[in-house]
């Protein structure tokens, strides 16, 4: 047993600092490590010494080069000593040091004597330490002994040669393969922990191979496996079976039994393991979440936070997919709000949020309103973006939600959680009209008082542009001066950028504005002093009721059109001359993202400046970018953007996928290309795109990409042209084609010469959904009523056999690429009927109302009324065509 | 894919959030700066949570954190967000037990450095790499302990059990008056029991004084 590394003193004064480390200095260990080269070795001293330096090393303290491979030499003396108890600290520092291939040499012979040894324990750690520190060449020295570790009688030898196999793999794939049949026979062996690791070594070496993995699977769950760890194991395994073969087979799921019998074994952690596998399952019906849910409903109850927080946490997931699912778990959950452990409180908060319908939203919220007070910041961020996708959910809810977001404005907060709630507001009134008025007076409230310049600016900005659009614009013109007498200089300028808008838009209001304008010509500050000097000039009239010219308002308003990115780089770059700046000048193809970004995907930016409802932002990108092209510029305005679609599968050389612009009379097709291989660069990469099966479509433009280097997204397009007015569908093939050039990976140049090459992508097809957009209403109910039943149009369909009611619904409405209205996509289990609301617009922006009604007979044959509304007859006949031939 | 159960890190760190041990397996962290500042994240998130009895759980970073404390030490074990958090809880109290038995329930930030050789070779015996080696208490401290010199003629036994055995002898020979318990409260009791196999002579001389 290790003794103190310092002696006691007898008297324990300075208790509360006592430490054995204390005052310890790397200099001075790296002394005391001399004591490894002593003749007479003393194994007690020599493990102290090796415990300070690893103190050190785990204090964050680094040794350099020849520090570590001074201590390395003399530790490697210590293999002399028979002492246990220092081989053992000797072996610990040696995988710490982790010392170079050429010093490796030196332990080499002593570490494969241990791997020889009579003492289990050498002989276990010996294999950890060597397969750590070795190289390729060494390890077909060494890989005889290793094979006999993995069928050893110890379990110990045994894990520690599969561990260090399973590390092994990644290095020298071709080596630890050769081990399969030992592998095999270990998976057979009694100790549990032998078992579980030889089934993930074995899983690894067999991953590329579907059929081995599943017989594998096959077979051991018909046998015992001993360990809760492999049993978890062996759940993930079938788990990824059952993804892979989702696209092959039909009929019941394999392994389904499987993992259903695994949530009545005895470990908690196999249980919740099963449970969570089953509510992962792609397209899992409500039969099959029934036991999983049931489960972890019991979870909800226990006494461990670590199976509360599992269950709630899976169950939050679940939510979101099958909301109606978890309903039955809403009395626990609601218990958990006041849970000690406030991550699970949260977890239940939001889940509740999630499946709770319009009429229970206003007890849910005086609920958590208490429980706000008493959550860290992080905590209510997480409700604030709950309740925001709640309102979105419920439009008619508005009222209280957004109360409920003002109310906790005004309450105490850091930047980020009061910018959560500024965007949650901001995101409502743009959602939804009725909100706007009084949204936006709750945020004129919120900056009489906020101590965010960042926050102040951007609501500034914000009314600017949505507060001129409403019925009584003066009424924000106090609460923006306000910040002009009130505020910093950033504040005030942005006040004024306000007040000019509001100046330019709203004619009666301009001479009120000339007048305060005039009084912050005398600010301060420069930038507040130029800007209401260019606004006064701007907006013209000295003062009186005339409109606004139309120049006025593009430069008050509009767009620069340019990446911002972009202009600042020109900027930065021109040089003080007689020659003006010249805006033109700036590129306005858009950069791809920097690296950095995409290596965070967790991280997702939130914001004024950047909506976090994605669509509209990437819709505006799109058509930014797309009007920038010349070819494209006469094609009108862009009607929808289709998410992107992969022409590859992953991990290929090359990434291609492709966004399908639709517009009246044509459709671009947009490649995102990917280079990954390092060594290559391609030039003049186009796609071909072959249309023969694809009959009203005309190739009428084609943009190249000039270079496509490694790891550098690039875009190239193909434009066509089609009927105006026809959903015209169609596939296409498509083949990639460029000069491809080697890179020197050293230098990174390229050579000059290129190669031709092609390389085939997947097929793509243009279908009607494509033509739609999908478009929620906010009162479903109201729309449908006010289009009246002349402009409708109905009739019956035979949608054939069906799994069920869900399987067909989701069918219908991904055929027509339209917006599920208050979530009656969601099928309640084992109903015989169901109803479900679509809305959406249809190409030439043309709103289409829909109305599902479904009912399965016990032939498990569903029929499915169609009544379409929408005051354009013509789509209202496509919306049938699409489906009696889809 | 990865689909093996893996432990991205376990800590033990003081009540002030200083690290004791800690022990990395994964490259989210790659500096000791970066190291530093998640484990400064990890106690200030959890420093107020009651997590004396049960272990406790949080999310920090897109990470699973498992917890537990005891006295002035708090105990971590950090998986990713896929992890299933109830194989983090056991990998947590194999630890937590583990140092436990080592430290002879005497667990505190004091002993904890002076046996800090021992908790190494815990955290060692526990997680190779990130795969979970071994979260049966008993055992990782049978492994840490069949190293040391003085477990040196156990080697049947585990330390545990060789404590236990040592325990059962010393009650029944000695008088009435030094019971095992009082026996435990006796100031030189962790300096005899650092000398288990001569226990029985120990004890009588204890007896004696």
């Amino acid at each position: 047993m290790a003794q103190p590394l310092v002696k006691k003193d007898d008297d324990h004064d300075d208790e509360a600092e006592y430490s054995p480390f204390l005052g310890i200095e790397k200099g001075a260990v790296l002394q005391e490590a001399r004591v490894f080269n002593d003749p007479q070795l003393d194994p007690r001293r020599c493990s102290q010494v090796i415990t300070k330096l690893l103190y050190l090393l785990n204090q964050g303290d680094s040794f350099t080069k020849t520090e570590a491979t001074e201590v390395f030499f003399s530790v490697t003396k210590l293999f002399q000593s028979k002492d246990f108890g220092l081989r053992r600290m000797v072996y610990l520092i040696i995988k710490e040091l982790s010392p170079s291939a050429d010093e490796v040499i030196i332990v080499t012979s002593s570490l494969m004597k241990d791997m020889n040894s009579k003492t289990d324990m050498y002989r276990a750690n010996a294999i950890r330490v060597l397969c750590r520190i070795t190289d390729g060449t060494l390890l077909t020295q060494i890989e005889r002994y290793l094979k006999q570790a993995i069928v050893d009688k110890n379990p110990v030898v045994a894990s520690a040669a599969l561990v260090s196999g399973i590390h092994l793999l990644q290095t020298n794939p071709e080596i630890v393969k050769r081990w399969s049949n030992e592998v095999q026979e270990a998976v057979q062996s009694r100790a549990a922990l032998v078992q579980f690791h030889a089934l993930a070594l074995l899983q690894q070496i067999r991953q590329n191979d579907r059929l081995a993995v599943s017989k594998l699977v096959t077979s051991l769950t018909r046998g015992t496996v001993r360990s809760p760890l492999a049993q978890c194991l062996l759940i993930r395994y079938a788990t990824q079976v059952i993804r892979e073969s989702a696209n092959t087979q039909t009929g019941d799921r394999p392994f389904y039994d499987f993992l259903e019998s695994c949530l009545r074994h005895k470990a908690e952690m196999v249980i919740f393991e099963a449970a969570r596998a089953i509510t992962e399952l792609s397209g899992v019906t409500n039969r099959e979440l029934t036991p999983a849910i049931t489960v972890l409903q019991l979870f909800l109850s226990s006494s461990k936070p670590v199976l509360r927080f599992a269950a709630v946490r899976t169950l939050n997931k679940v939510a979101m997919t099958h909301p109606m699912a978890v309903t039955n778990c809403n009395i626990d959950m609601e218990s958990l709000i006041s849970d000690q452990n406030r991550s699970i409180a949260t977890l239940a908060i939001t889940t509740l949020l999630k499946t709770g319908n319009e009429s229970s939203v206003d007890r849910l919220m005086k609920q958590i309103t208490n429980f706000m007070s008493d959550i860290a910041d992080e905590f209510k961020i997480v409700v604030v973006e709950a309740i925001r996708s709640l309102c979105l959910k419920f439009p008619l809810k508005y009222r209280s939600l957004m109360n409920f977001l003002s109310n906790i404005l005004r309450e105490e907060g850091g930047f980020e959680y009061k910018k959560a709630i500024v965007d949650s507001i901001v995101i409502l009134i743009r959602d939804i009209p009725e909100a706007k008025e009084s949204g936006l007076l709750h945020l004129c409230e919120f900056i009489e008082d906020c101590e965010f310049t960042y926050l102040s600016t951007q609501i500034l900005h914000f009314l600017g542009i949505e507060g001129p659009k409403t019925t009584d614009p003066s009424k924000y013109i106090r609460y923006i001066y306000n910040r002009v007498h009130l505020e910093n200089a950033t504040v005030r300028a942005a006040a004024v950028s306000t007040l000019a808008k509001f100046g330019a838009m709203v004619d009666a209001l301009k001479p009120r504005i000339f007048v305060l304008l005039r009084r912050c010509i005398f600010d301060s500050d420069d930038e507040v002093r130029d800007r209401t000097t260019l606004y006064l000039s701007t907006l013209g009239g000295d003062g009186e009721v005339v409109e606004t010219d139309g120049d006025t308002k593009t430069f008050l308003f509009g767009d620069l059109d340019i990446p911002l990115v972009n202009l600042e780089t020109s900027l930065k770059n021109y040089e003080p001359s007689e020659e003006p700046f010249d805006i033109d000048s700036v590129p306005k193809e858009v950069k791809s993202q920097p690296l950095a970004e995409k290596k965070a995907p967790g991280k997702k930016p939130t914001g004024l400046g950047a909506p976090p409802a994605g669509p509209p932002s990437t819709a505006d990108a799109y058509e930014r970018l797309l009007s920038s092209i010349p070819e494209f510029s006469d094609f009108g305005k862009l009607f929808k953007s289709s998410a992107p679609v992969e022409l590859t599968e992953a991990e290929t050389e090359y990434a291609v996928n492709v966004v399908k612009h639709i517009f009246d009379r044509h459709v671009v097709f947009q490649y995102n290309c990917t280079n990954t291989i390092p060594e290559q660069l391609l030039e003049n990469v186009s796609v071909i795109v072959d249309s023969s099966e694809a009959d009203n479509f005309a190739e009428v433009a084609s943009k190249p990409l000039r270079s496509l280097p490694y790891d550098t997204p690039g875009q190239t397009f193909v434009a066509f042209e089609k009927p105006e007015g026809i959903t015209a569908v169609g596939k296409f093939s498509n083949t990639l084609r460029f000069i491809v050039k080697e890179v020197d990976p050293t230098t990174g140049e390229a050579e000059d010469d290129g190669v031709e090459d092609e390389y085939q992508l997947e097929d793509l097809e243009v279908v009607a959904a494509d033509y739609m957009m999908k478009v929620g209403v906010s009162n479903f109910r109201n729309a449908w009523e006010s289009m009246g039943d002349d402009f409708e149009h109905v009739d019956e369909y035979g949608l054939g056999p069906r799994e069920n009611l869900a399987e067909a619904v989701i069918a219908v409405i991904n055929l027509l690429g339209m917006q599920p209205c208050e979530g009656t996509e969601v099928v309640a289990t084992n109903s015989r009927s169901h109803t479900c609301l679509l809305s959406g617009v249809f190409l030439g922006n043309v709103s289409v109302l829909v109305r599902l009604q479904f009912g399965i007979h016990g032939s498990r044959d569903v029929a499915m009324k169609l009544a379409v509304r929408s005051e354009d007859e013509a789509v209202r006949d496509t919306i049938h065509e699409i489906v009696s031939s889809g | 894919m990865e689909l093996c159960p893996c432990v991205k890190n376990i800590l033990l760190l003081d009540f002030e959030g200083k690290r004791v041990a800690s022990k990395y397996f994964c490259d989210d962290w790659p500096t000791n700066g970066a190291k530093e500042a998640f484990e400064k994240a990890v106690f200030n998130k959890t420093q107020k949570t009651n997590a004396r009895s049960e272990v406790e759980v949080t999310m920090l970073e897109n990470n699973i954190v498992v917890y537990k404390f005891v006295q002035d030490l708090h105990f971590f074990v950090t998986g990713g967000e896929e992890e299933n958090e109830v194989i983090l809880a056991t990998v947590l109290q194999g630890f937590f037990d583990a140092v436990g038995l080592l430290l002879r329930d005497n667990v505190e930030k004091r002993e904890a450095l002076e046996y800090l050789d021992l908790i190494l070779l815990c955290i060692d015996e526990i997680v190779d790499g990130g795969i979970i080696l071994e979260t049966d208490a008993n055992v990782i401290v049978g492994k840490v302990a069949s190293h040391s010199t003085v477990a040196e003629g156990l080697s049947e036994q585990t330390f545990s059990q060789a404590l236990a055995t040592a325990r059962e002898h010393l009650a029944s020979n000695l008088s009435p008056i030094y019971k095992l318990a009082q026996l435990e409260r006796h100031p030189d009791y962790k300096d005899l029991a650092m000398k288990l196999p001569n226990l029985h002579v120990v004890a009588i001389a204890v007896g004696r004084c």
